[in-house]
């Protein structure tokens, strides 16, 4: 009997352990060990290669102090993620607000699958069809600036150094409102009715009941989401890669684009380390700062 | 978290009842006043959400319908229906290379699932329900996965799959794929395995149910709509990822369909009606499937955060 205890604890130690094991290692191998080695790359220079490596102690950072295009790509970066806060989370949570309301209860299930549509598109498919959204010559949006007399607006939105970068970030806020909609509704479900059927005999207006209830109750949802748009943000590739590249000049860099060009165009590995050493540390801030301001919300 | 909505849910019942003694003379008359103007500001609520659902509709649309015209048609018809119906166009990509991208993504897409859920719901069972010190340790690892991003890992992750000799082949994507699911595919089995109650498990260990058993009989066929979820989300993900895709495989005949798009366009040059017909077929599966699991979608997804 005892010994039979002994079998039982023994084993149900072993299997705990193996069932964790390859989750462990996939994490361990392809996540934490590129992290570190990351580091330990922004003091060498090399390229993609050549195996050997050289040691360049701070060089690189001390280069990246220096260059202008980081300044302008992390300024992009900001942009993207003060538009994006904006449409993708207080937008998104009127959204998402209005679309729990009962008064629209009969056409919000489809809205919702409507607006959640283009999350399911691949970037690259977006990127491509917002490229024929921007051509300047038979672009949807000039061609309809001009069907509605605004044809003086027009420009080659991608072409043009002050637009380049807002034409990207609106084409991220078309693709992902949807996406935190559904988070936001979610979370907006799980907050229990009596909240506003008292609220409602208590005579609190829809937008009371907004402030008063749904922010508080969905504060938590709210943090995620705040979080995962800012970071997602300030690491943003796909988006300015297909459909600028960056460009024209410089003008649409964001941080990732720049750390692809630096480490597999320039083949400059080291210091396109140095630019992603730049990201990790800006999004570990973000990430902090959220967790403080928010963090007073968490404890209850 | 739930004994304090309790709370206020008794707090607020017993307000209620004092209050609706003394409104119900007052409240009426207010009922009518908003009725009017709740109606003027639903219609334009309504207005601006169906406006809105036009703005993500119709480029959609405009992609369907064009690729079915020609490249002149296209250039020079912008709004307009094609006059012929170009449905050659999706032979012509079919056979120009999307094919290929298609099968190679829809491989990518299923080994990649198959290995999350299998790995995830394993690590998701020992996290839920066992307790100790390296227990928390093991946690807290798997979380902060969540924080890490593939941009920083790029250059490494492309160095070490050289290493392997694994770069410009499948494994590449599949391998590092499953690594960037599984925190949050863990974090959500994880959730919903503490919800599913231990009297379950404790006579099941009473019928001499092995540890194994209870994974596989009982924890796994409870978590059908959680793993649905992971299915979708990682489905999402592996058919749509584009850096990764780009940066680790170089082959045009190992390209998934992000990175094959890009291929493909620069070898189509004008031939627009093929390129649009491409990305339509891109398109297809995960609109389909957001179709038909969208249920599973949204409850797996307020099911796996209840305690996230």
């Amino acid at each position: 009997m005892k010994e039979g205890a002994r079998m039982i604890a023994r084993r149900n130690r072993m299997i705990p352990a193996l069932f964790i094991l390859p989750s462990l290692l996939f994490l361990g191998i392809f996540i934490y060990i590129p992290l570190v080695q990351n580091f330990y790359n922004s003091f060498f220079d090399f390229s993609v290669f050549s195996p050997t490596k050289e040691y360049v102690g701070f060089s690189a950072f001390q280069q990246l102090l220096g260059d202008k295009v980081v300044m302008t790509a992390l300024i992009n970066n900001i942009k993207y993620a003060i538009i994006s806060v904006i449409f993708q989370v207080a937008f998104a949570l009127i959204l998402a607000t209005i679309l729990e309301d009962k008064l629209f209860r009969r056409i919000a299930p489809m809205l919702r699958v409507i607006y959640f549509i283009p999350v399911m598109i691949s970037i690259s498919v977006i990127a491509l069809l917002f490229n024929f959204i921007y051509n300047p010559q038979m672009g949807l949006l000039n061609s309809f600036l001009e069907l509605v007399g605004l044809g003086n607006l027009a420009v080659p939105w991608l072409g043009n150094a002050t637009t380049s970068i807002y034409a990207v970030i609106a084409m991220s806020q078309w693709q992902s409102i949807g996406f935190i909609t559904m988070l936001f509704i979610v979370a907006i479900q799980k907050i229990p009715k009596e909240l506003y059927e008292a609220a409602n005999i208590d005579g609190a207006g829809k937008i009371r009941q907004f402030f008063s209830i749904t922010i508080p109750q969905v504060k938590e949802a709210l943090f995620v989401n705040m979080l995962i748009t800012i970071t997602g943000s300030m690491l943003v590739f796909n988006e300015p890669y297909i459909l600028t590249n960056g460009g024209p000049g410089t003008s649409s860099m964001t941080l990732s684009v720049y750390m692809y060009q630096q480490g597999f165009f320039k083949d400059n590995m080291g210091y396109g380390s140095a630019v992603a050493t730049l990201i990790f540390v800006v999004t570990a801030i973000f990430a902090l700062i959220q967790i403080k301001v928010s963090g007073t919300g968490k404890d209850e | 978290m739930t004994k304090t909505n309790e709370n206020i849910k008794s707090d607020l019942l017993a307000r209620d009842q004092e209050r609706t003694k003394e409104r119900s003379a007052k409240g009426v008359k207010a009922a009518r006043k908003t009725s009017l103007s709740t109606k003027v500001s639903k219609n334009m609520i309504l207005l601006g959400l169906l406006l809105f659902a036009f703005v993500i509709l119709y480029p959609l649309f405009w992609m369907v319908v064009s690729s079915l015209k020609s490249y002149d048609e296209i250039y020079n018809n912008v709004w307009g229906l094609p006059s012929v119906w170009h449905f050659e166009n999706y032979a012509t990509a079919w056979s120009m290379g999307i094919s290929g991208y298609f099968i190679n993504s829809l491989l990518v897409t299923v080994v990649t699932i198959v290995l999350v859920v299998i790995i995830g719901s394993m690590a998701a069972f020992t996290l839920s329900r066992y307790k100790s010190r390296w227990i928390d340790v093991a946690l807290i690892f798997t979380i902060g996965g969540i924080m890490m991003n593939p941009q920083v890992a790029l250059i490494p992750l492309f160095e070490m799959l050289t290493w392997m000799d694994l770069i410009n082949t499948h494994w590449a994507l599949i391998l590092t794929y499953v690594a960037y699911r599984l925190p949050l595919t863990i974090i959500l089995i994880r959730a919903f395995f503490l919800s599913i109650p231990r009297e379950l498990e404790e006579s099941a260990i009473i019928d001499g149910c092995s540890e194994f058993g209870i994974y596989a009989r009982i924890y796994l066929p409870l978590s059908v709509p959680i793993i649905v979820t992971t299915i979708v989300l990682t489905a999402y993900f592996a058919w749509n990822e584009f850096m990764f895709a780009t940066v680790f495989i170089d082959s045009d005949v190992l390209k998934t369909i992000p990175s094959g798009l890009m291929n493909f366009r620069d070898a189509l040059r004008t031939d627009w009606g093929v390129l649009l017909a491409g990305m339509v077929i891109a398109t297809i599966p995960m609109v389909v499937l957001l179709i038909f699991l969208q249920r599973y979608l949204v409850r797996g997804l307020s099911e796996g955060s209840v305690k996230g």
